[in-house]
């Protein structure tokens, strides 16, 4: 069933592509129909795995492919994955409704996001490292055809940069990798082995090494400041469905490697270098959202606040690797951690999508140009606020039960190194407060701009593509039960196996 | 039982959502769907106040939250649905039809329903939940009118100002897992070492910043951007009710630090006498009630911090009735005569009575006038505080004659003879004003000693001491003493607002102390130029940083590897092509060499094979030889 949902996208495409000169509308309803039929069979699988797992992995196959280098055809779900998982079929699926207007090449624009959602979902349900990595690869590849072909502005040189820079993350990544299978015996790239047998315990060393070289990969692809300065290029000039995946799963990758392989594998290492992980999350933290309270593109801004909201994950990640303190507490923290991905894939997937359609009208992200957006566009304004305040983390949406965890279990893991940093980090929810409400009133409240004339109201398709996001991000901040109880044996196993 | 607890919260916040996600299509219905919630929500009150339910649930896996009714929420939640339920039924009759009522009352159910469910809530998590959502509501009812950016700004500020307090809940919260490991509001004062203190610095400064205590009270006079019913709901029984009622609540936490309960009390003092002498200062009316407001929630801050839960409970209560009838009559005057100007609104209490006399007995009470209100719950906190330390009794004494100055100042301007704009606030606006004013006169009685044991038994605070004769009869004396002494000065004209400031002036009778409390001690600036100023600095000139030094780095990193790749073409890639043409030149060579042999003659490619037979063998008796 697994193989299934990974691959009927793949399908979709390769159907696409079999039949010569397909309809306008008939491109669009198989991109649509094959979204949605992924998103249902995800869906399915989430029921049949229950919200109270017990950590073990279900839906497994486990298939030869390169048996000479321990290798293989390795997927399964846990409560990590699972919510990635439904993450990415939503986004996608949001995505095709979202471009029912668009009318660019549209046959090539759903092949490559239905390969890209394989991409994305096979990389969330890869227990083998180089499955992992093949699919990572495959979805730098995939993005960056999307900004080359279908972005705006200068978008050669931002969709190279992009490529280059995550691309040199990956090949470190690779290095990594390969260090871990040179530590395990006997040799293997399969996740299971490895967590269950650690590489690399004798030798502090190397294990340190290769936390660098899986770390650093990660971090520019999730990415952390330094080397973050890939992302506002790549974000500003994509296409608004290429920004909303490539933040809202396409970051994801790079965090949640960091709770797949680097804790589990490395815990030793972790736990010695927890300090760093907790550092760099908190420099990104304040860095992301100080330098995004400065933009003038709105885009801009919101790929910084990305940034800032996962520095959150990367400290909270930090925090339980201070194993000396409470448990409960760091699981807390790991589950916050886990929960921001969702939380951030669907707030800032949706903030794209408005931005698109900001884009679509004024052919501007300049702030200064719009202006009392609410008075023409009421429903678009409305859809802005609630997305700006559940980015700000307002309870009631997903954005606080994250944060809330994440805070909560890094200062009650009670070691004082940990609780510093969130404490310090806390100022972070204080300055995205300011600058989403910077740009409302510049941009939706207040008099109108030079370009506010041209802004008319979302249209359907956009409506139907951003409400469920958001909806959902309401659901999880009244009710986050469901999310959090099929993530915490997950974070429990995580944290148990850190400290071990 | 369980859920009632549930209902109490779910129906104003389930009512105010829909009426928001119908947008304007429901103005039309909104009064009446509001004012007929708030009415069903008041009768949940009462009902929960009686039979006191409790749910606990788990928000995160692993850690206990709740929502419980016992005294102290009993006493709130039945002060919130009455004052939300007068505030709602006054905007009916006063929000006109074309503005968005819709929003307008959704706004206020929501507002209602977060501060319902901080009032009940048994945990750190669930109280920070209707926290900040309340806050959150307030942006939006302060900005109502968005389409004027001064009024966006000042919600703005608002907004900014109580989440950084807010911030402080957030550590708490961490401490309190941390020292407790729970985050229970019943856990907190039993955890141990630092922690505690730690707790307790996190609520101080979030419940400081939420009740507009000093350092934070100029949010409060941003606040009167939004339309009146907002003001009288904002600054009665919610939103800043809630930074007093989480200091009462959690008032054992405090005094068990050692230090918090003091701090507390001085910081409420301060604000009591500082934003009195603010509120004395101003012209307009609403801003005269707004630095009252932080001046009277000084009282119950004070209290909390002195452990007078039962008179600062009181307080608040009172306040509650008062404070909302005030803004009221304020936001009536408004509608109908179009200011809020002490001088405009010259005699506009005598020629419109209904609004008038209600406002009168309001002013009288905040005045502390006996045997009104807020004379009794204010002295009962007084006292615990003359037995704490004599300077804080001093400071509370001096803030409680200032606000006997303002009061009086607001009921002359009113009642003057004079000035001539008239008209008549709306049949259904009225309906509240002589309820609460009743309500502001007589909720003293929670002070009288035989309604004052059941009711520190409801708080469950049967031992603390009520206000002593001579105290009362002290504060009394003063109050009337300062409202006549005012009186006889606006006979003699000196303690009047001018009808008008020649030329839009601001007043030249002001001196400096004027200037600087009518313009709330200029916090607002400070703020500006301490913390918001080099804070856009910073990110500006970090915004540049990143541009030019991080990812100039990374640009820097990709030029040095075109330089390098231009280099080996000019130096190395010639030979190597040059080999690379060797290599082919060779290969061409070897074809034309190996095309040779293939004559087509069969004895030739016999000889050939003969050869490589008898290479192979040569090979093969050499390697199996070693």
């Amino acid at each position: 069933m697994l193989t299934l949902v990974i691959f009927l996208p793949l399908a979709a495409a390769l159907a696409l592509l079999a039949v010569p000169r397909p309809g306008h509308r008939a491109v669009l309803a198989v991109w649509i129909a094959a979204t949605a039929a992924d998103l249902a069979l995800v869906a399915a699988m989430w029921a049949r795995h229950g919200t109270s797992g017990t950590g073990r992995i279900a839906f497994e196959t486990n298939a030869r492919w390169i048996p000479s280098v321990g290798a293989g055809y390795h997927v399964g779900v846990d409560g990590l994955s699972l919510p990635l998982l439904a993450l990415t079929a939503l986004l996608f699926a949001a995505c095709a409704v979202y471009s029912l207007r668009q009318t660019y090449r549209i046959r090539a624009f759903a092949v490559l996001f239905l390969f890209l959602e394989t991409v994305c979902l096979g990389l969330f349900a890869a227990l083998d490292l180089l499955l992992f990595f093949v699919f990572f690869d495959l979805s730098i590849v995939g993005m960056y055809a999307v900004i080359l072909l279908w972005g705006h502005g200068d978008r050669a040189r931002s969709a190279l940069k992009f490529f280059l820079y995550t691309f040199l993350g990956s090949l470190i990544l690779l290095l990594g990798f390969i260090g871990l299978y040179l530590g395990a015996d006997p040799h293997t790239f399969d996740m299971a082995e490895l967590i269950r047998r650690p590489p690399l315990e004798g030798s502090p060393g190397l294990a340190g090494l290769t936390l660098l070289a899986i770390g650093t990969g990660l971090a520019i692809k999730t990415p952390v400041v330094p080397f973050h300065t890939w992302l506002p290029p790549a974000h500003t000039d994509a296409p608004a469905a290429g920004s909303a995946i490539l933040a809202g799963v396409m970051l994801k990758m790079g965090t949640y490697g960091l709770v797949r392989i680097a804790m589990p594998m490395l815990p030793d290492a972790w736990r010695r270098y927890a300090w760093v992980p907790l550092a760099v999350g908190l420099l990104s933290v304040l860095y992301g959202a100080l330098v995004a309270l400065a933009q003038e593109n709105l885009k801009r801004l919101v790929a910084y606040t990305s940034v800032n909201h996962m520095g959150y994950i990367v400290l909270a990640l930090g925090a339980a690797g201070y194993a000396s303190g409470d448990a409960a507490a760091r699981r807390l923290a790991v589950t916050g951690a886990v929960t921001q991905m969702v939380s951030h894939g669907l707030v800032t997937g949706s903030l794209f999508l408005l931005c698109g359609v900001l884009y679509d009208r004024g052919r501007s992200y300049d702030l200064g140009r719009y202006g009392g957006l609410a008075r023409g566009a009421p429903v678009f304004a409305a859809l802005t606020a609630v997305a700006a305040f559940a980015s700000l983390g307002l309870p009631g949406l997903s954005g606080f039960i994250a944060e809330f965890q994440i805070f909560t279990g890094a200062i009650g893991g009670g070691s004082t190194p940990a609780a510093v940093a969130a404490a310090v980090s806390v100022l972070g929810i204080l300055i995205t407060a300011a600058l989403f409400l910077r740009v409302l009133h510049r941009a939706v409240l207040g008099e109108p701009g030079e370009l506010t004339g041209r802004v008319t109201d979302v249209r359907r398709p956009e409506l139907a593509a951003v409400v469920p996001l958001l909806a959902l991000s309401l659901a999880i901040g009244v009710a986050p039960r469901p999310l959090l109880d099929t993530i915490e044996p997950v974070s429990a196993a995580v944290v148990a196996l850190v400290a071990r | 039982m369980s859920v009632l607890a549930w209902a109490l919260p779910a129906l104003p916040l389930l009512a105010g959502a829909l009426l928001l996600l119908s947008g304007r299509r429901a103005d039309r219905a909104a009064p009446a769907v509001g004012t007929g919630v708030a009415t069903v929500l008041l009768g949940l009150a009462v009902a929960a106040a009686v039979t006191r339910p409790a749910v606990r649930f788990r928000l995160f896996p692993g850690w206990d939250a709740g929502l419980a009714v016992d005294g102290l929420s009993a006493v709130l939640v039945v002060t919130v649905a009455a004052v939300a339920l007068a505030v709602l039924v006054h905007a009916a009759g006063e929000f006109a039809p074309d503005e968005a009522r819709a929003r307008f009352f959704g706004l206020m159910l929501v507002f209602t329903g977060a501060m319902l469910v901080t009032v009940t809530a048994a945990d750190l998590a669930v109280l920070l939940m209707g926290w900040e959502v309340m806050g959150a509501m307030s942006y939006a009812l302060i900005g109502f009118w968005w389409a004027d950016p001064e009024r966006v700004r000042s919600a703005d500020v608002a907004f900014l100002t109580t989440r950084a307090g807010d911030l402080g809940l957030y550590i708490a919260a961490g401490c309190a897992a941390a020292g407790a490991h729970s985050l229970g509001l019943a856990d907190l004062a039993g955890t141990a070492g630092p922690w505690r203190g730690l707790i307790a610095a996190g609520v101080v400064v979030a419940a400081l910043g939420k009740s507009a205590q000093l350092p934070f009270s100029f949010w409060l006079s941003r606040a009167m951007s939004g339309p009146s019913p907002v003001s009288a709901l904002l600054h009665s029984a919610t939103m800043v009710a809630a930074g007093a009622y989480l200091l009462l609540r959690l008032q054992p936490l405090l005094a068990a630090t050692g230090w918090a309960g003091s701090l507390v009390a001085w910081a409420g003092a301060l604000t009591a006498l500082l934003l009195g002498v603010v509120a004395l200062a101003q012209r307009d009316l609403k801003q005269l009630l707004a630095a009252s407001t932080c001046a009277q929630l000084g009282f119950m801050v004070l209290g909390a911090g002195v452990g007078a839960v039962a008179g600062g409970t009181a307080h608040l209560v009172a306040h509650a009735a008062v404070k909302s009838l005030l803004f009221l009559c304020a936001g009536a005057w408004l509608a109908t005569l179009g200011t809020q100007d002490l001088g405009g609104l010259r005699g506009a209490g005598r020629r419109d009575r209904a609004v008038g006399v209600p406002f009168a007995a309001g002013a009288l009470a905040l005045a502390g006038i006996p045997p009104l209100s807020l004379w009794v719950t204010k002295d009962t906190v007084l006292a615990a505080a003359g037995e704490e330390s004599l300077a804080l009794y001093a400071v509370g004494l001096a803030a409680a004659v200032l606000s006997a100055a303002y009061s009086a100042k607001a009921l002359i301007a009113v009642w003057r003879r004079g000035g001539g704009a008239r008209g008549r606030a709306g049949r259904l606006a009225v309906v509240p004003l002589p309820v609460l004013a009743v309500a502001a006169c007589t909720l003293g009685i929670l002070g009288l000693p035989a309604v004052a044991g059941p009711w520190r038994q409801v708080l469950g605070v049967p031992d603390e001491p009520g206000p002593g004769a001579a105290g009362l009869a002290v504060s009394g004396v003063l109050a009337v003493a300062t409202v006549l002494a005012a009186v006889a000065l606006a006979r003699r004209g000196t303690f009047t607002v001018p009808d008008r400031v020649p030329d839009g002036l601001p007043d030249r009778r002001a001196g400096r102390t004027a200037g600087w409390a009518l313009g709330w001690l200029r916090l607002e600036p400070m703020a500006g130029a301490v913390l918001v100023g080099p804070t856009l600095a910073l990110a500006r000139a970090l915004a540049r940083f990143d541009d030019r030094v991080v990812d100039g780095g990374v640009r820097a990193a990709a030029q040095a590897g075109r330089a390098l790749s231009a280099l080996t073409t000019r130096r190395a890639e010639i030979r190597l092509d040059g080999a690379v043409t060797a290599v082919g030149r060779a290969a061409r060579g070897l074809a034309a060499l190996a095309r040779r042999p293939q004559t087509g003659q069969v004895h030739a490619y016999y000889a050939q094979a003969a050869v490589l037979l008898a290479a192979l063998v040569v090979v093969a008796v050499l390697a199996g030889g070693r």
